[in-house]
């Protein structure tokens, strides 16, 4: 077939982007040329439009080994102990195959860690569907969870953690974004580049098919009516073989035989050997004849474009291609020497015997376009005036009913009993939690982490709203006595192309920046999805914060469970009452408009390092940091979590006790201690300067407010745990 | 005392289980499952996972792996073995106990902390365990035990139902079976007692800081009766 402008289209390709393709090569490009560069030069694998912007993340810090550019981000936690991660996401083929998009989504990124030579010890992930009320949304979710833990768990990783939201704007597009966590030692790590001429390159692990071709261009794309017709583009999982896959990469780590690795995600072969090459400023001939196929009659253009899963290309050192076929012939997986390093510096592919594609890979990375797409900053909304009689009509114990049944609040126990969440034999906190917890196998350490988002807040004003997922990644971390040292983001939004939605892009990454500089808690990895849209309608702009620290010594874990009856509860941080964009004014007075809550840098960090301190010197029973729905919300998930009640002593200052008890200003916790120990926290708060409000006592089982008792912990724990249950019954 | 753990691909808690062995005292040896011989070996040990991916009928090929006849040979000559979770549905595989595991009754998987009622303590496993409710865990999507009325009457006759999900104060009814089993059925041995095969993951309740202890006791008293 003779290629043409309008091929190039349909590859997803703008016109001017063919005619670079053309002028650069001073010739038309074959077809199996052009797959490659569509592949290549697509949003999801050039990261075109956002580039630019991602360069001025913070990413450095005394603990960082590998910043952004790898598989994955790799921190220091002592005792020459490492750890791995990252976040994908896998948004557009979970809406259109939920089981399948989910499940490969926790594969590819699990490949991501091991590729490492970290063993993944820890799976989360962070998932947003429409609406309750909208037709597909019980479906979606089931077909996501299920695909989740029908891939984690059969591969034997705990998931520890997660988060999901239902948010109407994701009605036509939901997102599903996966996290790994893998240990490897420091000296042990593998990364991607090639070096060395005629170097044995390998491909191992499962077969090459027809399934996922194009798959990368498809998550580059907005949906329209017809993406039924794009199921065959989203890839089938086969977490088994992804288990042979891991034992045999990590086994084959084990000795110096690996120059290079590098697993076939997006764009599959194409990506990952260009990958390889590029990196290490070399070429690479490949004879796809040698690619292990499992369908007939496979043409060049299907093996270099198959998303097929669960395959790794390694480079070899020489000689040790028999020790290395007999690790994967043990493990029962595919294993063929498929080519070689070069030094033309062009990928150059042979078909039985005859070359089919020949490009300077220079053409295909650093040529790859990157576009300054004009974007549009968005005003501070007004603060919104609630007036008394906003709240004249409302009853408390009705208010308390709906908000910790509402679904965004809800416990989520539905969702994380069917992920395997205790496998390894190592998870000390598991979900349910602030963020989970497992150990360091075998040592007296303990990694901590947590998914965040708040889409709704970086609606209202992208800048706030990505110093507070920052931020609220730190709180979820320090409530759990970790100390936090890295990040990891998944930046899902609409349209690039749109200054609205790309505007909305470039603000939450100055807000994530602002807030990782000054917390020191620098990005590692991340991935960015665009096109995010449907018919027109976008994402809330939702940036995901993956956050990683670490305890020490792991019996010092500080969980949120009310410890025992007659025990102070403390508020750390300021309340000053601000209702707008808070879950209580969207769902109980309906009132969407507002700011988001501020942020004060300095208030979160010095909160955050005194909360850490009084854990450290024991001081605290319990520790919640503040999130949706305010204190109310806080303090009953304690209660629910240490079946205890709480009696809340007079709020003073504030005139409106909803404001007190539901407003979510930022950098606050909640915290328990004993009576006797009250002095010596208040001497380390006053002595931090950190404001408090003593909040109330707990109480065996009653809640109870204004010298009113109002429920039971047991009623309150069946509003909180039911609703889901019922949801999806 | 020396104890093996067989690897299927896809076995995913032997390395828990080899941990856990280890903590109390046994010698533990892990055997890949494309051997024939078992080394010598005090109590083998089928740990949970998914067996060559449970593809097929849940540890069906396991069930016909090469390492197996050594089991099954292990076993009839009065060895002790025991299976855990995907260990259990490769016994019931193997016919060496009776039954099947089937899909949870509500189709998902479930990882929880579960109660179970020790039914018989006259065998190796259970002799002189000093708790009868034991706290445990489970995590799988095929956990729900059947077998037939004759078969069940038989289990019953010769009193080879090991354990019972039941509530925290030891009650066997509906509400306290996580996933249909007939008769509550957690756990069952074969007619001489010295194969037990069970659903809950003792490995996983073996320390403090994990979702709790009571896998401990199980492993103590293992050891002590095999002294």
């Amino acid at each position: 077939m003779e290629v043409n402008e309008q091929i190039a289209v349909d590859h997803g390709l703008k016109p001017d982007e063919y005619k670079k393709i053309c002028d650069l090569l001073k010739r038309v490009p074959n077809l199996t040329e052009l797959g490659i560069f569509s592949a290549m030069w697509n949003e999801h694998c050039s990261y075109k439009s956002s580039r630019l912007h991602l360069k001025k993340l913070n990413t450095k810090g005394k603990k960082v080994i590998q910043g952004p550019g790898e598989n994955a981000g790799v921190i220091d936690i002592g005792d020459d102990d490492a750890i791995v991660f990252k976040i994908e996401s896998h948004n557009h083929p979970s809406f259109i195959e939920p089981y399948q998009g989910a499940a490969t989504g926790v594969g590819g990124i699990m490949r991501d860690v091991f590729t490492m030579g970290a063993r993944p010890i820890a799976n989360l992930n962070s998932i947003h569907f429409g609406s309750t009320q909208h037709k597909k949304t019980k479906n979606l979710l089931r077909g996501v969870v299920k695909g989740i833990g029908g891939y984690g768990n059969c591969i034997g990783v705990p998931t520890i953690a997660g988060q999901t939201c239902f948010d109407q704007s994701y009605n036509g597009n939901i997102l599903v974004n996966a996290m790994t966590l893998g240990l490897v030692n420091k000296n042990k790590i593998f990364y991607s580049k090639a070096t060395g001429i005629n170097k044995p390159v390998i491909y191992v692990g499962s077969k090459t098919g027809r399934d996922g071709i194009h798959g990368a261009s498809m998550a580059s794309a907005i949906f329209d009516d017809k993406i039924e017709e794009k199921k065959p583009t989203v890839q089938v999982g086969d977490p088994f073989t992804e288990k042979l896959l891991l034992e045999a990469c990590l086994e084959l780590m084990s000795d110096k035989s690996i120059i290079a690795i590098q697993d076939m995600g997006a764009a599959g072969l194409t990506s990952s050997s260009i990958e390889m090459a590029s990196k290490g400023n070399l070429g690479i001939e490949l004879h796809l004849d040698k690619v292990p196929c499992r369908e007939e009659k496979m043409t060049p253009y299907e093996i270099m474009l198959s998303e097929s899963q669960e395959r790794m290309l390694i480079v070899l050192e020489n000689g040790k291609e028999d020790s290395a076929k007999k690790i994967f012939d043990k493990w029962n997986l595919d294993f063929a020497v498929i080519g070689k390093t070069t030094n033309t510096k062009n990928i150059e592919l042979y078909f039985e015997r005859e070359k089919v594609a020949n490009v300077p890979i220079k053409f295909l990375a650093n040529e790859a376009p990157m576009y300054d797409r004009p974007w549009k900053k968005t005003k501070l909304p007004q603060k919104i005036k609630f007036s008394n009689n906003d709240f004249k009509k409302l009853k408390f114990n009705d208010v308390i009913k709906k908000m910790i049944s509402h679904p965004n609040i809800c416990s989520k126990q539905w969702i994380w009993e069917q992920y395997d969440h205790t496998v390894m034999g190592d998870t000390i906190q598991k979900p349910g939690g602030d963020a989970g917890v497992v150990r360091v196998h075998g040592t007296k350490k303990a990694v901590a982490s947590s998914v965040d988002s708040s889409a709704s807040y970086c609606h209202a004003h992208p800048f706030t709203g990505g110093k507070q997922v920052v931020c609220e990644a730190w709180r979820n971390l320090v409530s759990v006595g970790a100390e936090p040292i890295a990040i990891t983001n998944c930046l899902n939004f609409g349209n690039p192309e749109k200054k609205e939605n790309m505007g909305e892009f470039v603000e939450c990454i100055d807000g994530i920046n602002e807030a990782s500089k000054y917390l020191n808690f620098p990005v590692v990895s991340g991935n960015v999805s665009f096109y995010n849209e449907t018919k027109d309608k976008g994402i809330k702009p939702t940036p995901t914060i993956g956050g990683v620290g670490l305890i020490k010594d792991y019996k010092n874990l500080m969980t949120m469970k009310f410890k025992s009856k007659e025990n102070l509860v403390l508020v750390i941080g300021k309340t000053e009452g601000n209702l707008d964009q808070s879950i209580f004014a969207n769902v109980i007075l309906d009132e969407k408009k507002g700011p988001p809550p501020e942020i004060n840098l300095f208030n979160e960090k010095n909160n955050g390092e005194t909360i850490l301190k009084i854990i450290k010197e024991k001081l605290a029973l319990s520790v919640h940091d503040v999130s949706l729905g305010g204190i109310m919300i806080g303090a009953l998930k304690m209660c629910i979590a240490g079946s205890k009640g709480i009696k809340f002593y007079k709020f003073k200052n504030l005139t409106n006790i909803y404001q007190y008890f539901f407003s979510e200003d930022q950098g606050r916790y909640i915290i328990e201690v004993e009576k006797n120990n009250l002095k010596k926290v208040e001497s380390i708060l006053k002595k931090n300067s950190v404001h408090f409000d003593l909040l109330g006592e707990t109480t065996d089982k009653e809640i109870i407010i204004n010298d009113e008792p109002t429920f039971t912990v047991d009623k309150v724990t069946e509003f909180y745990k039911g609703w889901l249950y019922k949801y999806m019954s | 005392m020396n104890s093996s753990v067989i690897i299927f691909p896809g076995s995913n808690c032997d390395r828990d289980m080899d941990v856990a062995l280890k903590k109390f005292g046994f010698k533990n040896k892990m055997v890949w499952h494309d051997d024939d011989k078992l080394p010598q070996s005090d109590l083998i040990v089928l740990p949970g996972g998914f067996s060559y991916g449970d593809y097929l009928r849940c540890g069906s090929i396991a069930g016909k792996s090469k390492i197996i006849q050594s089991v099954i040979d292990f076993a009839n000559s009065g060895g002790l073995v025991l299976g855990i979770c995907n260990g259990f549905q490769i016994l019931t595989e193997t016919g060496l106990l009776k039954g099947v595991l089937q899909q949870n009754k509500n189709i998902e998987f479930i990882c929880k902390n579960i109660f179970v009622k020790v039914n018989n303590s006259e065998n190796k496993f259970f002799e002189n365990i000093d708790k009868d409710v034991l706290e445990l865990h489970i995590a799988h999507n095929e956990g729900n035990y059947f077998c037939t009325e004759d078969e069940l009457k038989s289990l019953e006759d010769n009193n080879q139902i090991a354990a019972l999900y039941c509530s925290s104060d030891g009650k066997v009814d509906d509400k306290s079976n996580p996933n249909g089993a007939i008769k509550n059925i957690a756990g069952i041995f074969n007619e001489k007692k010295n194969i037990l095969g069970m659903m809950p993951h003792p490995e996983r309740m073996i320390d403090q800081s994990l979702s709790g202890e009571d896998g401990s006791i199980f492993f103590e008293n293992l050891l002590k009766n095999l002294k």
